[in-house]
């Protein structure tokens, strides 16, 4: 079954991440990959995350295709205009890759090339809608397309923003230009989690909770300072700080947080940031 | 100098669509010299909302709109007729609109796009900036430009990197354009504006004008000419 289907089904579907390299020694990222595979519903293909300079999105979709994992093919906005984009889409279509994932990307000053020209000629919600053309046989140029691809096509969005109204609006124009699923940025309030899926429930779209694995208090407090909609709350530091053995309190958080937030969602996306070797162990400790 | 050209009738009156009383604000610097916001442009205006059924409120023309402080007393002087206003009608270029919207409460909405003029550009001491792109959207976002006060030039919302207000690039000093944009329409009570689905922008219409840019090719030439006889 498909991403697409399990979700359809009522399926509780998890996914997690898998980065490409730079350079171009796939080895790590098969060995990652095969880690995730059989454990994992679909895997993300990160597109140059954090605006650093690597193997492409596309390709890394198709290689752990090839590797068979369902892939969800990341697709940001910072570094393709919308003839890039849209054939990148087609690209993908042929290649056998159903998963899109619509971003607007991180900007170039945050990445290793920040002299770059940033591209943003479209958007997440134009991305989505121009997903949604080509589906009809029409390109945003309005030309005909001989034979239309068919996607299942995601968006992401942040549910502990402060504040939160400006995220839910955009994400009722994502529902509205096409987005079938939503996975979220790192949640560790559950409270604050139920309460923003209290405020989307009339949106009737799949919701899978992103969770990004603790490695130290110290990248908590960065993530805290340094990262947009990421919050950890001082409890949790602290249960960080205190622990002797950090990986396994990383993944005991990891499978709680699951366990509280399950019940709430339809899903969840974790995200180990190099750390894809304890996935596995956090899915045990959740009973997944 | 900035190059605005009236936007299409049927286009500003969607903007005014339930709004009543309108305020109209013209511009004695590059609006008067475009024949977009000088006093008779103003004064057509204010005839043509009229037989719409539109009640204007009051109209000012401004020595350069652009000069924020000089605006803000020259609206002050108008203060009953502009508060007695739904809106705000600007026949001016970009920055015109957002030094007004800047300092003014009320909804403003832009009467005109400015175009580019591929090169020579206005003087301005304030934060608004104009990027010409021809096809202003300061309607849709509270008289806020999304091109210019984001760093990704978004036009359907946030993106995810802003913190504290703050944009991801550069956040000591950066403010997230999206955020101003929201708190600025939530104030006006038009966040209705901000859930309408834009289509991509036509980034065609960001080139000079091909009988503008030959007239600037013309001047400069000419300028190169005199200046080799001197």
């Amino acid at each position: 079954m498909s991403l697409r289907e399990k979700l359809a089904s009522g399926k509780f579907v998890v996914t997690a991440e898998v980065g490409p390299p730079k350079g171009v020694d796939i080895e790590e990222m098969k060995k990652n990959a095969e880690l995730l595979k059989d454990r994992v519903d679909a895997v993300n293909i990160t597109d140059q995350q954090s605006s650093v300079m690597r193997i492409g999105s596309l390709a890394g979709a198709h290689l752990v295709k090839q590797w068979g994992l369902e892939p969800v093919f990341q697709m940001t906005c910072r570094d393709r205009n919308r003839l890039a984009l849209q054939s990148d889409l087609l690209n993908a279509y042929v290649m056998g890759i159903e998963n899109v994932l619509c971003l607007t990307g991180d900007h170039v000053a945050l990445g290793d090339h920040p002299d770059a020209k940033p591209v943003f000629d479209l958007d997440s919600v134009s991305l989505l809608a121009a997903i949604k053309g080509l589906e009809q046989g029409r390109d945003l140029g309005g030309k005909e397309l001989a034979g239309s691809p068919r996607f299942f096509s995601g968006a992401s969005v942040t549910p502990c923003a402060e504040p939160l109204e400006p995220q839910i609006i955009k994400m009722e124009k994502k529902v509205k230009a096409g987005a079938q699923f939503f996975q979220t940025q790192a949640v560790y309030e559950p409270r604050q989690f139920e309460t923003f899926m209290q405020s989307v429930k009339h949106l009737n779209v799949p919701v899978l909770v992103g969770i990004v694995l603790l490695r130290s208090a110290a990248m908590a407090r960065f993530m805290n300072t340094n990262v947009a909609g990421i919050f950890v709350p001082d409890a949790l530091i602290e249960e960080m700080d205190k622990a002797e053995k950090k990986a396994a309190k990383g993944i005991e958080i990891a499978a709680r947080l699951i366990t509280e937030m399950k019940d709430m969602c339809q899903g969840v996306h974790i995200m180990a940031i190099g750390m894809e070797d304890r996935v596995p162990a956090i899915l045990d400790a959740a009973g997944l | 100098m900035l190059v605005s050209e009236m936007k299409p009738l049927e286009e500003v009156l969607g903007y005014l669509d339930g709004e009543g009383k309108v305020f109209i604000v013209g511009c004695k610097g590059c609006a008067e010299v475009c024949q977009t916001g000088g006093e008779p442009q103003v004064l057509e205006m204010k005839q043509t909302l009229e037989q719409q059924g539109k009640t204007i409120t009051g109209y000012t023309v401004i020595d350069f709109l652009c000069d924020k402080a000089l605006t803000k007393l020259r609206l002050k002087a108008h203060e009953d007729e502009v508060m007695a206003a739904d809106s705000l009608l600007v026949m001016t270029c970009g920055i015109g609109v957002q030094a007004t919207a800047a300092v003014v409460d009320k909804v403003v909405h832009p009467a005109c796009n400015t175009i580019n003029l591929g090169g020579a550009r206005g003087e301005w001491r304030g934060s608004e900036r104009c990027r010409e792109c021809g096809d202003c959207l300061l309607d849709m976002t509270g008289g806020i430009c999304p091109l210019t006060a984001c760093s990704k030039s978004l036009i359907n919302g946030p993106c995810g990197g802003a913190k504290n207000g703050k944009c991801e690039v550069e956040p000591e000093v950066r403010d997230c354009g999206w955020h101003l944009i929201y708190e600025r329409l939530k104030k006006l009570n038009r966040l209705d504006k901000m859930r309408e689905v834009l289509p991509p922008k036509a980034y065609s219409k960001m080139e000079p004008p091909k009988h503008l840019r030959s007239t600037i090719m013309w001047a400069l030439e000419q300028d190169e000419k005199e200046e080799a006889v001197r």
